[in-house]
């Protein structure tokens, strides 16, 4: 094979791709402990914010059997400390590092001494039980997130390595992102259409934070309001955590890396990004938002076992890491 | 005061005389310690600490759980070698390889050495590291120990002597570079007035030294890869370390295939021709269509591929012939038989077990001498007499009886000491030292090496896996402070 650029192992794609789908994934748990430690302090001592949040991950079931009721400490230990739950921030940061660590040769030194660094501080923090866990330690997290994704942007070349960097990155973020608003759209939804609570504003407020989208909302579409919120974190095609944003630059990514050829992740890829780009906000809600959402994660879980088979699986024997969280919703 | 209580106990010391003045090398370094405010060497000491975890500079040991990480204890105190001192050694070490690269091209050959009996067939033929299958193969330029770690020590008597030959695969020089690292990040102050040659051009040569052995035809940029056994491997970071600096592919047994006669690594871009391997496996788990065939480390079908010079193995699998402890004691020989001249750095003086008379003394003699297995490596397999139990010693002299070949045994040595910061106060602590040597076209010694230290008070073992740590090794250019 003649080409100039530095041929990169399959392997080494695979583990490129979930470290940064581990670390997003990380980051988006802390964020959302983070904003609904912030969200309890204002509601009325009734008001329990802690299923949903188990809700959103899609882990309802197990979480139940293991943990019984959701309460801040029950679902900060599961979420955040549980190391038998395999998309728990720690061991979330467990499988980043182990990733990062096996392809330590391809990152920079600056990236891998990051993702060590954080995951040998969290490994510390989270030892303790989960009624002493300070707020701060997700704030903390979430700049980590940043931080990654600022050290791999200005340290590492932007090859096809760092191209899937950031295609693991940006799907993780549109699965997140859509997760979210498929729980948080359903429960809000009666309280939303009716006369409206002191509370509307400050939960749906809580939905764009959980996103980072608070601020960048306000500007651009000012007053909240549910229809608002679902077509800025679906369509926006500004805001960096929108569907629509995500999918287009993960889509971008996998242009280079392709480099002209046609494969299955290619075109699954490219035909939602077009869907998103010519997409009717107001007509997807009357159809049924949950449905989008639905099919949604459906067609990314499609697109990852695609790029499997295009680019990750080309040896003989191969494991695959098949770190989907389960589709939820229903 | 640092050096107040210190005491060279009557050993040499790598920094003072045996009077007690200071090595006229290692002055401008005291004099610097001596100046440091009180507590100063201690944080910095702390803080290399923390930098080497942060850093994720750490070995797996093997017996604990999988993935259990340590980091490689470092201690800021360098190891000075002088620019005189260090000129013979590097003379001593390129006269050493390359005998003992004569010697393995002339085993895998003719066999000229055996057929003079200058070295019995017999220790040959029993040697556990000797690799039948690959007689007849003719490597690039007829190289065979492309890089080597000699390990060296001091005795008593202030002469260095050779330990061990470590041919097959060396580790640790990842360690010589991050340690030099280290220093200037967290203790810059005692570089000043001192001529230090650097180490850091070593990735640069050694990409080089193996780029010159690509088969022939394969273009200006031949693909060099560097196959590691993976993440759970001791030396791991090493392997990454290597691949990072030379940025170079690390690749693993299963990211290659071999197909049409070449080897292959799997890409994102399909199938891509690889024309010369840094493997970090063991022979036995190279390929196992020749070797081991329960390996699942390796690549079935490769070392064809290599005999009919289609991919160039750096280090050429079979060389650790030449590592066997028994053989060991013939290389001063080799040096005169292929060389025509005496040894520069001698031996240890060695007794083989399967020597009758050698045995007897052995076995009379287990609670003075250090006993080795013939074909073993990183302090595994060894009984050091003196702080030996009579219960260990009588398990040894059982495995002697048993398998006097596979033992040697050597007088204990009173390795040299360096200052070594033991809690808030210096105090001297044995080394050894393992320079490197790249051969390709020339051969290349390394200006330093890896100064590994004792921890423990009074022990003679330097293995990280044994309680050992390492130290920055400094040689000092000629010139001014070079003597």
């Amino acid at each position: 094979m003649a080409t100039e650029t530095r041929p990169l192992l399959s392997r080494v794609a695979d583990s490129l791709y979930w470290m940064a789908r581990y670390m997003e994934r990380a980051e988006n748990v802390a964020r959302l402990l983070e904003v609904n430690l912030h969200l309890q302090l204002d509601l009325p001592l009734d008001g329990n914010q802690w299923q949903p949040v188990i809700d959103t991950c899609g882990e309802a079931p197990l979480f139940r059997k293991l943990y019984g009721e959701a309460t801040q400490e029950s679902v900060i230990a599961f979420l955040a400390q549980d190391r038998d739950y395999s998309n728990s921030i720690t061991s979330c940061l467990f499988a980043a590092r182990e990733n990062a660590r096996s392809v330590r040769e391809t990152i920079s030194s600056e990236t891998w001494e990051h993702v060590n660094g954080i995951y040998l501080k969290v490994l510390k923090q989270y030892a303790q039980p989960a009624e002493d866990l300070s707020p701060e330690v997700f704030r903390d997290l979430r700049l980590a997130g940043h931080m990654f994704q600022g050290i791999t942007d200005a340290t590492m070349s932007h090859n096809e390595a760092w191209h899937f960097v950031r295609l693991g990155r940006q799907m993780e973020r549109a699965d997140k992102t859509s997760r979210l608003l498929d729980v948080k759209y359903f429960m809000l939804l009666p309280s939303a259409s009716g006369v409206g609570t002191p509370y509307d504003d400050l939960l749906w407020s809580a939905v764009l934070k959980s996103a980072s989208g608070f601020e960048m909302y306000r500007q651009s579409r000012g007053k909240i309001s549910p229809r608002e919120v679902v077509g800025f974190l679906v369509a926006d095609p500004d805001f960096p955590r929108s569907i629509r944003h995500s999918i287009a630059r993960a889509a971008d990514s996998l242009d280079v890396i392709r480099e002209g050829a046609v494969c299955d992740s290619v075109r699954l890829l490219g035909e939602l990004r077009q869907e998103l780009d010519e997409m009717d906000v107001g007509q997807m809600i009357n159809s049924g938002l949950h449905e989008f959402l639905d099919n949604l994660q459906l067609r990314l879980n499609t697109v990852s076992a695609g790029l499997q088979r295009d680019f990750f699986a080309l040896r003989p024997q191969t494991q695959t890491q098949t770190q989907t969280q389960p589709v939820g919703g229903e | 005061m640092l050096f107040e209580a210190y005491q060279t106990d009557s050993f040499h010391d790598e920094m003072f005389n045996a009077d007690g003045s200071v090595r006229p090398e290692a002055s401008l370094l005291l004099e610097t310690l001596q100046s440091l405010e009180e507590g100063h060497l201690q944080r910095s000491q702390r803080a290399a600490e923390r930098m080497l975890l942060q850093m994720g500079i750490t070995f797996n040991v093997y017996g604990e759980a999988a993935g259990t990480e340590r980091i490689f204890p470092f201690d800021l105190i360098p190891r000075i070698v002088p620019a005189a001192e260090w000129e013979r050694i590097e003379r001593g070490l390129k006269q050493r390889i390359r005998a003992l690269n004569f010697f393995i091209d002339d085993i895998y050959h003719d066999q000229k050495i055996l057929k003079d009996k200058v070295i019995p067939e017999e220790v040959i033929r029993s040697a556990a590291s000797y690799r039948p299958q690959v007689h007849g193969i003719n490597p690039p330029g007829g190289v065979w120990c492309h890089i080597t770690g000699t390990d060296l020590i001091r005795h008593g008597d202030g002469e260095l002597y050779v330990l061990e030959d470590n041919l097959r695969v060396p580790s640790g020089v990842s360690y010589v570079l991050e340690n030099r690292d280290l220093m200037k990040r967290t203790f810059p102050e005692v570089f000043e007035g001192l001529r230090v040659r650097p180490v850091d051009d070593y990735p640069s040569n050694l990409l080089d030294t193996l780029e010159s052995l690509a088969p022939p035809h394969r273009g200006e940029k031949p693909v060099v890869v560097l196959l590691t056994p993976g993440m759970y491997n001791s030396a791991y970071f090493e392997h990454t370390f290597l691949a990072q600096k030379m940025g170079i592919p690390l690749v693993q047994g299963s990211d290659l295939i071999v197909e049409d006669g070449f080897v292959w690594m799997q890409t994102t871009k399909g199938p891509c021709k690889v024309d010369v391997i840094y493997r970090r496996i063991d022979d036995d788990f190279l390929d196992p269509d020749v070797f081991r065939a329960d390996s699942l480390l390796g690549v079935r079908g490769i070392v064809a591929v290599y005999r009919r010079g289609n991919v160039t193995l750096a280090n050429a699998p079979g060389n650790g012939v030449a590592d066997d402890k028994v053989i060991y004691s013939y290389v001063p020989d080799m040096i005169r038989y292929y060389e025509g001249e005496d040894a520069i750095i001698p031996n240890v003086p060695t007794f083989l077990c399967w020597r009758d008379a050698d045995r007897q003394h052995v076995l009379q003699n287990l609670d003075k001498l250090v006993v080795k297995a013939a074909n073993e490596s990183g302090g595994y397999g060894m009984l050091v007499g003196p702080h030996s139990t009579k219960a260990e010693q009588d398990d040894f002299a059982d495995r002697i009886r048993e398998n006097p070949r596979n033992y040697i045994a050597q007088p204990t040595l009173a390795l040299s000491r360096v200052p070594t910061l033991i809690g808030d106060k210096l105090e001297g602590r044995h080394v050894d030292l393992r320079p490197y040597v790249l051969y390709g076209k020339n051969l290349q010694v390394l200006p330093g090496g890896l100064t590994r230290v004792a921890l423990r008070k009074g022990s003679l073992v330097v293995n990280s896996s044994q309680g050992g740590g390492s130290k920055d090794t400094w040689v000092l250019a000629g010139g001014v402070n070079g003597h």
